[in-house]
C-alpha cells in the first residue's frame, strides 16, 4: 500500500503533464525528475533556502514542501514559463543587466519570487521588498543587485504599460 | 533527501478524517506542511500513513461570533495576516504573523498546524496563550473545547488523543481600551525566535485593569508570566511599573540550546517584555 503509485496530471506553465509517482515524491522532484523541468533548483530540501520557489495559483510556495499529489488541479508556474519564444522577459533581462546573479543557483527561485512580487505588488516599498526577498538565500550577490533588478523590472514594465 | 514511504490519504470531510484516524496506526495529519514536510524530508518523522487535510471541507474561515473570532484550523497564515477582521480586532495576531517564516511559507502554513506542531518558539502558540484561546477538538465522540493553557503537555506534544484533531480556534476579542504588542528576537527575520513576547494591556483611566504577558522560546512550551501580570494590575502604565514587571524575568526557568544559553534568554525576556509593555501601553492610550 505504502509504495503505491499515483497517476496524476500536473498543469505546468499552462501545459498538462501526466506522471506516475509515489506519494512521497515532492513537487520539486517531480518537476525535475518526472517532467524534465530542471530549471527549478533544489537547495536545502527543507524549506529554508527558497531555491525551489514556484508559483501555485499565482502565489509563491516552496516546491520542496509540497507533494506532487497535492499540486494536482492547481496552476503551477516555473522559471521555464518566463521567457517567451526564447526571448527573456523584463525581469530576466533586469537580472542580467543588474548583475543580480553570479553562480545562478538561486536565480530560478528569485525569479519566481520576483514574478509574484511584480504581479501582486509592483509598487512595493523598499523595506517590504527586502523583507520579501529575505525568504530566499543567495550566497553570491549580497541581495542588493537582486532588489535593484526587481525594481528595474517594475519600472520597465510600468513604462511599457504606460506606452 | 526523500521522505520514507507512506500511504497517502486525501479525505474530503472531517468525518472521513476521523474515520481514518480511528482505524489507522502511526498516522499523521498533514496541514500546511511547512514543519512536517522538513521533518519528513529529513526522516525525523516517518509515519506509515499521511492524512492530507488540504482538501477537507469546513476547516477554513475567519468569523466573528459572540465576542470571539473563530478561525478554522486549516486557515492559511497569510489569509489571517491579511484579514481585515483580524487587523481590526486582533492586531496582535497579525503582528505576530509577520514574524512567522516568510511569505512563501505563510502561503501554505496554517494556524492549526502551527498550534499542533507546538514548537517552543512558535509565535502563534505564544499569541494564542496570551489571548486565552479556546480550541475546538473533534473526535469520534464529538467536539470538546480545550483551553490553550491545557494544550501543551510536553515538548512539542499537544493534549490530543491519536484519534482526535484540532478543527478550530476561538480567540476572545479584548475589551475597548486595550493595546497589544508582539516583540521577538531572532538571528534573522523569519527565523525561529530565540525569545518572543506577546503582551495585552487593558487600561481603565490611568490604571492597568488587565495584563497578559506570554513568552515564547524560553522553555518547552509558552510561558505565562502570572506573577508579573499581578504586579501590573492596578498600577499606572509607567516606565517604573513596566521595568519592575520585566525584572521578574530574571527568575524564570529558561532552556539552553546551541542558539543561546539560559542566562541570555532571561536577559532577552526582560528586554522584550519591557518593550512590548511600552508599545502595548502606547497603543492602548491612542
Amino acid at each position: 500500500m505504502s509504495d503505491a503509485m499515483h497517476d496524476l496530471t500536473l498543469t505546468l506553465n499552462g501545459q498538462a503533464h501526466a506522471i506516475r509517482v509515489e506519494a512521497r515524491r515532492t513537487l520539486a522532484d517531480a518537476l525535475r525528475e518526472d517532467c524534465g523541468l530542471t530549471g527549478t533548483h533544489l537547495g536545502c530540501e527543507h524549506g529554508v533556502c527558497g531555491a525551489c520557489t514556484v508559483l501555485m495559483d499565482g502565489q509563491p510556495v516552496r516546491a520542496c514542501l509540497l507533494f506532487a499529489v497535492q499540486a494536482e488541479g492547481r496552476a503551477i508556474r516555473t522559471v521555464e514559463g518566463l521567457a517567451k519564444g526564447g526571448a527573456l522577459n523584463p525581469l530576466q533581462r533586469a537580472f542580467a543587466e543588474n548583475h543580480a546573479l553570479q553562480c545562478g543557483y538561486c536565480t530560478p527561485g528569485f525569479l519566481m519570487l520576483g514574478t509574484a512580487i511584480l504581479e501582486t505588488d509592483p509598487g512595493i516599498s523598499d523595506e517590504a521588498l527586502v523583507e520579501a526577498l529575505s525568504s530566499n538565500l543567495c550566497r553570491c550577490t549580497g541581495y542588493a543587485n537582486i532588489a535593484r533588478a526587481i525594481r528595474a523590472a517594475a519600472d520597465a514594465m510600468s513604462t511599457e504599460g504606460a506606452a | 533527501m526523500k521522505p520514507a514511504p507512506f500511504a497517502y490519504h486525501d479525505p474530503r470531510s472531517i468525518e472521513e478524517v476521523l474515520d481514518l484516524l480511528a482505524s489507522l496506526d502511526n498516522a499523521r495529519l498533514l496541514a500546511g506542511g511547512q514543519s512536517l514536510m522538513p521533518m519528513l524530508n529529513m526522516r525525523v518523522a516517518f509515519p506509515d500513513h499521511l492524512i492530507d487535510l488540504n482538501r477537507v471541507e469546513g476547516l477554513t474561515g475567519i468569523m466573528e461570533e459572540g465576542g470571539s473570532i473563530r478561525i478554522g484550523a486549516m486557515t492559511r497564515q497569510r489569509d489571517i495576516e491579511e484579514s481585515e477582521v483580524i487587523r481590526a480586532r486582533l492586531p496582535l495576531l497579525a503582528e505576530a504573523l509577520s514574524h512567522v517564516g516568510h511569505r512563501q511559507t505563510r502561503n501554505r502554513g496554517t494556524i492549526g498546524g502551527s498550534l499542533c506542531n507546538l514548537d517552543p518558539s512558535a509565535e502563534l502558540v505564544a499569541v494564542a496563550t496570551a489571548l486565552d484561546a479556546v480550541l475546538e477538538v473533534q473526535g469520534s465522540a464529538g467536539i470538546r473545547e480545550l483551553s490553550i493553557h491545557d494544550f501543551p503537555v510536553g515538548f512539542m506534544t499537544p493534549a490530543l488523543a491519536p484519534e482526535e484533531m484540532l478543527t478550530a480556534i476561538r480567540l476572545p476579542v479584548p475589551p475597548a481600551g486595550h493595546g497589544t504588542a508582539f516583540t521577538e528576537f531572532a538571528r534573522r527575520h523569519g527565523d525561529y525566535a530565540i525569545v518572543s513576547a506577546a503582551v495585552l494591556l487593558v487600561l481603565e483611566g490611568s490604571r492597568i485593569a488587565r495584563a497578559s504577558l506570554t513568552l515564547g522560546g524560553v522553555g518547552a512550551g509558552p510561558l505565562r508570566l502570572r506573577t508579573a501580570e499581578a504586579m501590573l494590575v492596578g498600577g499606572a502604565p509607567s516606565e517604573a511599573t513596566f521595568g519592575a514587571a520585566a525584572a521578574e524575568c530574571a527568575g524564570i526557568e529558561a532552556m539552553s540550546d546551541p542558539q543561546a544559553p539560559a542566562w541570555y534568554r532571561r536577559r532577552l525576556s526582560a528586554v522584550l517584555t519591557r518593550r512590548a509593555l511600552e508599545t502595548a501601553a502606547a497603543r492602548a492610550a491612542v
